[in-house]
């Protein structure tokens, strides 16, 4: 219990609770559903208040959630350099055999970055697809396309075999059974001064048509190139 | 200043404190009384500030159902095999080098040179196969119980996310010892989530940081295995503790409900 007021010396007495003190009731704020705003206000203090502080609060959170987001959506969206490596010369390949190239596709990252190529020179009694400059040396890709296992070309055969879950793929590179989706996936090829030249990567469909590379499992024939669409890190010409 | 005083919990008889007889001790303190008497006291003054034994009454001194049996186990044995992954997992890291050039080497040093290394390194790897099959049996515990039904609905809930960021653990730490079978384990995975239609090429770009298996895939697995899915699973094993302790848990399905005794003597006066 405080002291009785007479001992500190001042009197204050409590003023009688004026029914004066509370606010008449607007009609105009009750009507808003806006309880204890003066007459003609739309926004109160009181909501000013919290809305500035959830607002900067929203601000400050973003400030750190959007660019991190950014930095791990970032490589989505990024375009893909590559370079022409030189393979051999055209005098190093035949029509009728495919002749194994290592190639870089990813640099400074060691033997996880490299990747062989089947290479062979193009033969128009079996290459129906239309030549241009980018296909008289044919390289075709070892990455199946189930999901990615390194396929072999098994010379008994004639085949692509694929050891994971048993695709194979004719001479062209065109699926013949298993799982596959598409046709082995190709580089663009040139030649310059007598060198032979490997490019970009590209994808096929079962027309040896081509389209911008897609990842392992994704058809390419019909709906296929609409589901699975070109991506934004598809390195340009 | 005044002790709090918590009303009368429901503690164990044995944890609760009992009063010397009369005239035993000769009124002499003993070191190890004292002892007890300064922890007592280091604990009081904590809890005078936190108030945190209430809710670790709360916590641990819960009534639990007839029937309740060794089955009931398997929930406390996957947050056992989560700290262990936990504690193993940080001490990994202080050796594991997370480049794809030093990755191998790095987890070959731990295997065959570290103190103890292959023994941490075993602990985690065959912990996380534990892990996933210990999951898969506390969820089947609850289910074949029926202890997911009202008003544990949301409890499942959370744990189905636990399960999907556990397997999310177990894939983005397949690749980090980066082996062969790591690397094309790793592929394949990508892949599989390539084949999503629509987003599907996308979301491997994300994954891989590009359209290739390349520089910035190891360090983004590495970071998703150790910084951001133990975060989530850590945040998530709190609510569905929380969630445990406030709901209780359920008596096994082949327990009868008792009859009420005022029920019964309801119907024999009708």
């Amino acid at each position: 219990m405080f002291p009785p007021r007479s001992i500190l010396g001042r009197h204050h007495p409590i003023p009688p609770v004026s029914s004066e003190r509370k606010e008449p009731k607007s009609k105009y704020t009750a009507d808003r559903g806006i309880p204890g705003a003066f007459e003609g206000e739309t926004v109160t203090r009181r909501r000013l208040m919290t809305g500035t502080v959830h607002g900067l609060g929203a601000l400050a959170a973003g400030a750190f959630a959007l660019p991190a987001l950014g930095f791990a959506l970032g490589p989505v969206f990024k375009r893909q350099k590559f370079q022409w490596q030189s393979i051999g010369n055209v005098a190093d390949f035949n029509q009728t055999d495919y002749t194994p190239r290592v190639i870089t596709i990813v640099s400074g990252i060691g033997e996880a970055g490299k990747s062989t190529t089947y290479v062979r020179l193009r033969n128009p009694s079996i290459d129906t697809e239309p030549e241009d400059q980018y296909n008289r040396v044919i390289a075709i890709s070892t990455r199946c396309n189930h999901l990615g296992c390194p396929v072999r070309f098994t010379e008994a055969a004639g085949k692509f075999i694929c050891p994971c879950h048993g695709g194979v793929y004719d001479f062209r590179g065109v699926r013949e059974g298993g799982p596959p989706v598409r046709p082995l996936d190709r580089f663009y090829t040139r030649i310059e001064n007598g060198q032979v030249q490997v490019g970009p990567r590209y994808s096929v469909n079962s027309n040896l048509k081509r389209f911008s590379p897609r990842d392992p499992g994704e058809p390419v024939d019909g709906i296929g190139q609409y589901l699975y669409p070109s991506r934004f890190s598809t390195p340009q010409k | 200043m005044p002790r709090l005083k918590f009303p009368a919990p429901p503690i164990p008889p044995a944890f609760q404190p009992k009063p010397k007889r009369p005239g035993t001790g000769n009124g002499k303190v003993k070191p190890a009384d004292q002892a007890a008497e300064a922890g007592i006291h280091v604990v009081d003054w904590i809890d005078e500030r936190t108030s945190l034994s209430g809710g670790l009454r709360w916590l641990m001194f819960r009534k639990v159902p007839r029937g309740t049996n060794w089955f009931y186990t398997l929930g406390s044995a996957t947050l056992f095999a989560f700290l262990s992954q936990a504690v193993t997992g940080v001490f990994l890291a202080m050796f594991y080098d997370p480049s794809a050039t030093h990755a191998y080497e790095s987890v070959r040093y731990i295997t065959n040179e570290a103190f103890l290394g292959q023994f941490v390194r075993g602990m985690h790897r065959w912990g996380s196969t534990v892990m996933v099959i210990l999951v898969f049996l506390h969820m089947a515990r609850t289910f074949f119980f029926g202890a997911y039904k009202y008003p544990r609905e949301l409890n499942w809930v959370i744990g189905v996310v636990l399960l999907i960021l556990t397997m999310t653990m177990a894939f983005t730490g397949y690749l980090l010892p980066f082996d062969q079978r790591s690397y094309w384990a790793t592929i394949v995975g990508v892949n599989i989530n390539g084949t999503g239609p629509l987003i599907g090429p996308y979301l491997s770009d994300f994954l891989r940081a590009g359209p290739e298996f390349g520089a910035l895939t190891l360090s983004r697995f590495y970071s998703i295995h150790m910084l951001l899915v133990p975060g989530l699973i850590a945040a998530l094993i709190g609510a569905h503790l929380y969630l445990v302790a406030k709901l209780g848990t359920t008596a096994p399905p082949w327990i009868e409900a008792e009859e009420d005794p005022a029920a019964e003597l309801h119907k024999a006066e009708v």
